[in-house]
């Protein structure tokens, strides 16, 4: 039987970022079929190209059998492609027939689409178990109910395959239920569903298949039957070499960071951060693995000062700095931040090197006296962290979008290390940076350890977080999944990064 | 070595702005060849009208003073990330700050001490309340933006309405001397700054009649101290930082909406100096619309000068030079009015501002073929 789509030798490059890399994939007719990989691993890069959202730079799609150019969504729908974003295209104050026809008005008047509209939804509502009220304000529905819009203007264009974006991201268990029947009474009656998650629950229920993806390439295809949970996180997760950072053992000496219950909700008053407790002492790094998007950037925001806590607290050095709010006054205490975000948060791109070298730290005395900024202590200062740090070109007055990643990010190590902190926080602190700067980063941050700093870590790159750290805890969903040693197994973490926990099973 | 997409410094700061200049007076030589004049006889009028004579150089610098003020009022603003339209507001709600020390305070001390003791202490707080009224007109607007998220392009905008009817009404019904018919207030002569040729007569030097007076070296000051406080303060880092990327500003632990309510009202203080210029230095008296949309071109001369007080400088005077240069125009080419300088400077919003990106892609595609 002809394959619903196939995808042969894509290959999409952003900048230095190889984001799909010779990906090819087939897809059965009347299946469900996964693709699971870690945030950043070409997942959504490589739907988009199916889309019509990119353009390949290589490579070639077929919609059944027949070799197609998707310039446009437009094109893909005319395919009968359609696609569930994670974040969704609704105009809220329409209605929900208003939201259906959008994009296939069909003239200058809708009363027709509209009428023809109520039919088809009523069809739909029976068949596959979309029941919406057509006349419902969009906005005012619940999360589940506007995906399900979303799903029939999918279908109400004609669909016949159905790509998901990490549908379950915002839904509760029982909304996902909802929707993986949903699901498969599509396949049931012939369509084609591609479900993009990092959920391994979630593939296991449902998929007929499964590809796995892992820094840009397609890793494995597997019939979902014939694998299991322990091979996939393995897959997903990968068994990279595991680089090798010397290092002795810790003596990890009094709490510097106590976080007990804290908790932070979003505006729609989700708890991200749901609960979480852990000590951070004196010569000891704390790893936190898991990932990206289950509550660490939240967690991060909340111990630095630049999001309030809902509840819990924070203890830094004995005091509580939970309602505090304030970066400034606490690095002048002695908190480093290495931020997760380096091109819009570690340092400002429109600004010289020496510029960028002072973020956050422009009020320090040596930098000129009260209101005044020494510009030549200022370039100094950078030259010196430069020199320190290797960073190339060693020019405090080129711009800082010049300098490649490894480099911007050893400016900003420079920048928070060079200020002897008592606790360093650092975020994915070698995302998109070069293996020789890894190294380099890796050995300063365990310099840093054998001073007597306190470090807690976060990356989602779980080699990284074993070989660097002397506790590891997993995020998942906004709470620790638990503790474990740095030698604790890399599928057992795998598991834990995927929310099952093994011990309460 | 320059990233793509990025251009030279010369290039972003000189050629472009060039490049606009040229094609905005191109097509106001076709709106003038469209009336049925000669281009080039036009542009021949108003560079010799501007440049000719000691009289056209005066009142090109006469013009830039006001303009340099409202540029720099709109390029500290836009340094924060903010654009304040409502320098024009700004300018004519500080006359009150401007014309009420010379009324009521100048006067009294007039009465106690010497003229060349009592007039310098009146121009000080006249100075000092020009810039305070200015700055609170536009301080309001930067508190909405920063506590109430209020858009700050909408409320200058109204504020400019506000400060229009409330001069009217308060020009009228307060500062009207009950006898008299104009709508403006009694001369101010005990704060008052003689111009160039008032000067130049009590030391006996002959200079041509035009309002030029001592404040454009404050004009000149200005930018200095605006170019300072950008790039040398550690306040101007911050204010930088906000406009550049706030998110960064925050993980640095500046606070946006502090630095949204002080650049506002700095750029508010500046603009609040045409008043200075304009009550003490050229009017004498409070009148209506003594602004004259000054606060306007201002954003051109802000875009054009590409925001840095050396370029606003630079540009103010070349608007200076078409003010005045639009002037004799207008009076040697019966056909020609005024209002042709403000289609070029429309003209030159429309390229700078507008269409910036319309001829940057194509110029960036151009540089780097040449340069490879």
């Amino acid at each position: 039987m002809t394959p619903a789509i196939e995808l042969i030798g894509i290959d999409k490059r952003f900048g230095a970022v190889h984001a799909n890399n010779d990906v090819s994939l087939s897809i059965a007719k009347s299946s469900i079929h996964g693709i699971i990989g870690e945030n950043g691993a070409g997942k959504s890069t490589l739907m988009s190209i199916l889309f019509g959202f990119y353009a390949a730079d290589k490579g070639e799609i077929k919609v059944q059998g027949k070799t197609v150019k998707v310039n446009s969504s437009t094109d893909a729908i005319a395919l009968g492609i359609g696609m569930v974003h994670q974040h969704f295209m609704l105009v809220d104050p329409f209605t929900v027939l208003e939201n259906v026809i959008l994009g296939a008005e069909g003239g200058a008047l809708i009363g027709p689409a509209l009428a023809k509209a109520r039919a088809e939804l009523k069809r739909l509502a029976d068949e596959y178990e979309l029941d919406v009220d057509p006349d419902a304000i969009v906005g005012e529905l619940p999360v589940g109910l506007q995906q399900r819009v979303e799903i029939l203007k999918a279908l109400y264009k004609g669909a016949d395959v159905l790509i998901l974006d990490e549908p379950t991201g915002v839904l509760t268990p029982d909304e996902a239920d909802h929707l993986f029947r949903i699901l498969q009474q599509l396949r049931n009656q012939g369509k084609t569903v591609i479900l993009i998650t990092h959920k391994l629950r979630e593939i296991m229920a449902i998929t007929d298949h499964v590809s796995v993806m892992r820094r840009g390439e397609m890793v494995a295809t597997k019939e979902t039957a014939k694998t299991s949970l322990e091979e996939l996180a393995e897959l997903m997760v990968g068994r990279r070499v595991l680089m090798h950072v010397e290092k002795g053992a810790a003596h990890p000496g009094e709490v510097v960071l106590d976080v007990k219950n804290l908790v932070w909700r979003d505006r729609k008053g989700t708890p991200r951060v749901d609960g979480v407790s852990f000590q951070v002492r004196k010569g000891e790094i704390v790893g936190i693995a898991g990932v990206s998007g289950n509550g660490q950037s939240e967690l991060l925001d909340v111990i630095t000062g630049i999001a309030k806590a809902t509840s819990g607290t924070v203890l830094f050095e004995g005091e509580d700095i939970t309602d505090l709010n304030d970066p400034s006054i606490l690095r002048r205490r002695g908190m480093a931040h290495v931020p997760e975000d380096r091109q819009h948060r570690g340092l400002i791109t429109s600004f010289s090197a020496a510029e960028s070298a002072i973020l956050g730290w422009q009020n320090d005395a040596g930098l000129g006296r009260s209101y005044h900024l020494n510009r030549n202590a200022v370039i100094e200062r950078c030259r010196k962290q430069m020199e320190e740090f290797d960073v190339r070109p060693a020019d405090p007055l080129l711009k800082s979008s010049k300098f490649s990643g490894g480099n911007q990010q050893k400016l900003i190590l420079a920048r928070e290390i060079g200020s002897n902190p008592d606790l360093l926080i650092v975020g994915q602190p070698t995302r998109g940076v070069d293996i020789g700067a890894i190294e380099f980063i890796h050995k300063r941050l365990i310099h840093l350890r054998d001073m007597g700093k306190a470090i807690l870590l976060v990356s989602v790159e779980l080699d990284e977080i074993r070989s660097l750290s002397d506790r590891i805890l997993v995020m998942f969903a906004g709470r620790v999944m638990g503790e474990r040693g740095p030698d604790a197994d890399e599928r057992e973490l795998g598991l834990l990064m995927a929310g099952v926990v093994k011990d309460a099973a | 070595m320059s990233a793509r997409g990025e251009l030279p410094t010369w290039v972003d700061v000189g050629l472009i702005p060039l490049i606009n200049l040229v094609l905005a007076l191109l097509i106001s030589g076709l709106v003038v060849v469209i009336i049925g004049e000669n281009p080039f006889q036009a542009l021949g009028i108003m560079l010799h009208g501007a440049l000719g004579s000691l009289k056209g150089w005066s009142y090109m610098f006469y013009y830039a003073t006001n303009f340099i003020f409202t540029g720099l009022a709109v390029a500290v603003a836009f340094h924060a990330g903010l654009f304040n339209i409502g320098g024009d507001g700004q300018a004519y709600v500080a006359g009150l700050g401007a014309a009420t020390p010379g009324l009521i305070l100048g006067g009294a001390l007039a009465a106690i001490l010497p003229a060349g003791i009592s007039q310098p202490i009146t121009l000080f707080v006249a100075l000092m309340g020009s810039i305070l009224f200015g700055a609170f007109w536009a301080f309001v607007p930067g508190y909405l933006q920063a506590k109430r998220g209020s858009h700050i392009v909408i409320t200058t905008i109204m504020f400019n309405f506000i400060a229009s009817s409330l001069m009217v009404y308060l020009i009228n019904n307060v500062f009207r001397p009950i006898t008299s018919m104009a709508v403006e207030s009694k001369a101010i002569n005990d704060a008052y700054i003689l111009n160039f040729r008032e000067i130049g007569r009590l030391i006996g030097m002959k200079l041509p009649s035009s309002p030029l007076n001592p404040v454009v070296f404050l004009a000149f000051i200005a930018a200095f101290i605006i170019w300072y406080l950008l790039w040398r303060t550690k306040l101007g880092y911050e204010l930088r930082a906000v406009g550049a990327n706030s998110e960064a500003a925050i993980y640095a632990g500046i606070k946006p909406s502090r630095i949204i309510m002080i650049a506002m009202a700095i750029s508010g203080g500046l603009a609040g100096l045409v008043a200075f210029n304009e009550i003490l230095g050229v009017q004498h008296r409070l009148l209506l619309d003594f602004v004259g949309g000054a606060g306007f071109v201002g954003i051109a001369v802000a875009l054009m000068g590409r925001s840095h007080p050396l370029g606003i400088v630079l540009s103010a005077l070349l608007f200076g030079l078409l003010y005045q240069g639009g002037t004799e125009l207008s009076f040697a080419i019966q056909s020609i009015s005024r209002d042709m300088i403000v289609v070029i400077q429309g003209l030159v919003i429309l390229f700078m501002g507008a269409l910036e990106d319309a001829f940057r892609p194509s110029l960036t595609a151009l540089f780097f073929k040449v340069e490879e």
